[in-house]
């Protein structure tokens, strides 16, 4: 294994939209390098279909407060309201500059962007469902994805694609001293690189592949909070995941929510449009933390259809079929591929799909990372994106704002990240730092594990799914906390039968499987402490919401024997006083 | 069902020359030819090499030659392709290893016809308009993902490797056609010369290869025809 070394400015993990749009901000400013594990358009940006939410008013009445207004209520109260302002404020730009980029949204007849319904977005303070989400029919992420790569095609900006970051450097190894750097270790020729820098911003997305059925690609493993926390940064708001109503069931493929936006409908067994029952006024656009419950709740009482009664459907044969090719023709094709039916005529079989992480590396509204309850900054580190908690998505994302958030928040850690790298010069890494990396790559090449990664990934995957993932209580957590804890430790002798350095995938996997069982155990720590519901975490044994005792942030902190340490931070207020959330 | 997969292996490090494995695996008839490869590289054969992703389709990872096709692992299923499968990397670029090819030839094309919106004019605060029917003009194109199984596919650019080929054809006519862009005569330059459009000869093998259903072969000739006028 060679070892070559790099020097740059500023070092960005990651190549989503997050990355993408902090590698614009940077480039010209600063010697920026991006390192990728994928190719950047291979990135899960890209999956996103219904839309980036942006009170334009360009079809109906709306204000960026009421979008605010949403996304507080959304998040069930647990979201700063300084940070959501900020994004919802800033939303009007980011996709006016996103249009200046030649971004393809659909259009209005007055050739405007067009706009159209998604869940939870109402007009004044939840009226009614209002027209906010700009789209390119539903491949609005793709578009994103494509645009933002585009422009830093355009500006030169330099890649690292299929180099997958291992380990950050802080300074005589604090995290509160500043960056010093990260090791990667690059795929093709199975060498490691050290990146000297002065600031890097991670932006590795989410991890929703601890779950088994996933909208997740294979590849979102939580690479970034993983090894962050290794190192001393703690993890905001984990046990806050959001679980998307309408997964291809089995599959967990998602079939976006503007299939609602456009007029779908949620159905029983009996036909019934069980949401009318759940949230009166904006029934099948309702979050989607109410809605899995809602679906769920139906299965639970026997209303789930199939053999099993293990599913619902989704509804859009009543829609006009040109409506269906124009606004909704990727999904009816995942329809036809995957489920072998025709959605213009048929009901889709659906069930809610682990989709979102509201939780991740803790950071400020400049996306600086902090490191504890008084918000200290570590130095010169970033994070943006779904790996990222502001915290504006608080207990439960509505829907678009996750496109929002990686363009706003990669946009502002990019412009203070090529601020903060002038004038300062990287401060260097130890001699020999690369040397964890390569003793753990060299570990499980040597060919003494005797653990398959797939079966330790799939037993994790299928415990969190059945005790960690819409409902949960106590016993469910602590059984799945034990499973974990049993699974790490077998996950030390972790086979590699593969000896070879290039494209050696199933180190890959063995390295991503770590990450998952670090993320996971966060996850299960901090929602076995919060003994209330809220937003995506529901707890059967504290259905309510308690904010009293509960109106505060979560921070895992790993010791360093590996348990975790909780710790809290209130929650930053603002116009908004919590009320009970209805629909 | 029980599937027997054939696979194409090289590994440049201990390998003289392309060899092929077979393995038979269990799956679902339900399951993607990806899921099947998975079997193999999870608990079969370690070592065995493809990229993937998404899984369904949409971040263009898994492009291979399946059963003398290009296509995407993960958006073909099983029971669409029988017990027999046969899976080749993609041709036209050199193998690194097993299903993994070389890209960066590819990613090199792209980044010549200027994949990017040229309007140095001043937009002001708001959105550049566009009527409906102008957007609808490139909206086949903006669904490319860059998979390269177009490009991949065409006879041209197997003996051919200097053509940029469909995918960056796509992409240009991406922004030829959008009225928003000031660089069509800069890119229909660019894809005049000889290494350009003029090299395809409709063989409509990109436009069965895409898995986004692009009408490949007609935006070539989109972008012929443009040239021309």
């Amino acid at each position: 294994m060679d070892i070559h070394r790099h020097t740059f400015d500023a070092v960005i993990v990651g190549a989503g939209g997050a990355g993408l749009r902090a590698a614009i901000e940077t480039a010209g400013k600063c010697r920026t390098a991006v390192i990728s594990k994928l190719y950047p358009t291979r990135s899960h940006t890209g999956a996103a279909q219904g839309g980036m939410c942006a009170a334009l008013a360009n079809v109906e009445e709306d204000s960026w407060e009421w979008h605010a207004f949403d996304t507080v209520k959304g998040g069930d109260y647990l979201v700063d309201q300084p940070a959501a302002e900020i994004m919802c404020r800033e939303a009007v730009d980011a996709v006016i500059e996103l249009e200046h980029f030649g971004l393809p949204f659909n259009r209005t007849p007055e050739g405007r962007i067009d706009q159209r319904r998604f869940g939870g977005h109402t007009r004044n303070h939840g009226e009614a469902p209002v027209k906010r989400a700009c789209y390119a029919a539903d491949r609005t992420g793709h578009m994103i994805l494509q645009t933002l790569y585009q422009q830093c095609v355009a500006r030169g900006v330099v890649f690292f694609d299929e180099f997958q970051v291992l380990d950050v450097a802080f300074v005589d190894g604090a995290p509160r001293a500043g960056v010093a750097g990260v090791v990667a270790h690059e795929l093709a020729t199975g060498d490691l690189h050290v990146f000297e820098c002065t600031a890097a911003l991670f932006a590795t997305g989410g991890f929703g592949r601890i779950f088994k059925v996933s909208s997740n690609a294979h590849t979102l493993t939580g690479d970034g909070p993983g090894l962050l926390w290794r190192r001393g940064v703690p993890l905001e708001d984990m046990e806050f995941f959001q679980f998307h109503p309408t997964g291809i069931n089995k599959l967990g493929i998602l079939l976006s929510e503007a299939a609602r936006g456009e007029g779908g409908i949620l159905r029983n067994v009996d036909g019934e449009r069980f949401m009318e029952r759940y949230a009166p006024t904006v029934k099948d656009l309702a979050p989607r933390d109410m809605v899995s419950r809602a679906m769920l709740t139906e299965i639970r009482q026997g209303r789930g259809a199939g053999p099993d009664k293990d599913f619902l459907y989704l509804d859009l044969t009543h829609l006009p079929p040109s409506q269906i090719d124009e606004k909704l023709p990727d999904i009816a094709e995942f329809v036809r591929t995957y489920q072998g039916i025709e959605p213009k005529t048929d009901l889709i079989p659906i069930q809610p799909t682990a989709h979102y992480a509201m939780g991740g590396i803790p950071t400020n509204v400049s996306a600086e990372v902090v490191l504890d309850a008084d918000d200290t900054v570590a130095p010169g580190l970033y994070a943006a994106g779904e790996c990222a908690c502001v915290s504006v998505h608080g207990a439960n994302r509505l829907g678009t704002n996750s496109l929002l958030d990686i363009v706003v928040f990669g946009r502002r850690g990019g412009a203070a990240m090529a601020q903060f790298v002038q004038g300062r010069q990287p401060p260097g890494l130890a001699a020999g730092f690369e040397g964890a990396v390569k003793s753990t790559i060299d570990a499980l090449l040597s060919g003494q594990g005797t653990e398959r990664v797939a079966t330790i990934r799939g037993e994790l995957q299928e415990q969190m799914t059945l005790h960690a993932s819409v409902f949960r209580t106590d016993e469910s957590l602590r059984s799945v906390a034990a499973t974990i804890d049993g699974l790490k430790e077998r996950y030390r002798s972790v086979a590699v039968t593969d000896q070879s350095r290039h494209f050696n995938y199933e180190l890959s996997e063995a390295l991503e499987l770590g990450y998952l069982l670090d993320v996971a155990q966060a996850l299960v720590a901090a929602a076995l402490a919060r003994t209330e519901s809220r937003g995506g975490h529901f707890r059967d044994d504290h259905p309510l919401r308690d904010d009293a005792n509960w109106m505060r942030h979560s921070l895992a902190h790993r010791r360093p024997d590996g348990s975790i340490r909780l710790d809290y931070k209130p929650v930053v207020g603002g116009p908004y006083l919590p009320m009970e959330r209805k629909y | 069902m029980d599937v027997d997969l054939r696979i194409k292996r090289f590994d440049p490090e201990k390998d003289d020359k392309p060899h092929w494995e077979e393995y038979r695996v269990t799956v679902d008839e339900g399951d993607r030819v990806l899921d099947a490869l998975h079997q193999v590289r999870w608990f079969q054969d370690g070592s065995l090499a493809f990229r993937r992703s998404c899984a369904h389709g949409v971040c263009g990872s898994d492009a291979m030659v399946i059963n003398g096709a290009n296509r995407l692992a993960c958006v073909l299923l099983v029971r669409d392709v029988g017990a027999r499968i046969t899976v080749e990397p993609l041709r036209g670029l050199p193998v690194l290893k097993d299903l993994v090819v070389d890209m960066d030839a590819f990613f090199a094309q792209y980044r010549a016809v200027q994949p990017w919106l040229h309007n140095d004019t001043d937009a002001g605060a708001t959105e550049r308009l566009q009527s409906p029917e102008q957007r609808a003009r490139f909206d086949d194109t903006t669904k490319c993902i860059l998979c390269a199984a177009c490009t991949t596919s065409c006879p041209i650019y197997w003996a051919n490797d200097t053509y940029v080929g469909p995918a960056a054809i796509v992409n240009a006519h991406r922004f030829i056609f959008d009225s928003r862009d000031t660089a069509g005569d800069q890119r229909m330059e660019i894809l005049d010369a000889q290494s350009g459009v003029w090299k395809c000869r409709t063989a409509f093998n990109c436009t069965d290869a895409c898995p986004r259903g692009i009408k490949v072969t007609e935006a070539i000739q989109d972008v012929k025809r443009a040239i021309i006028r």
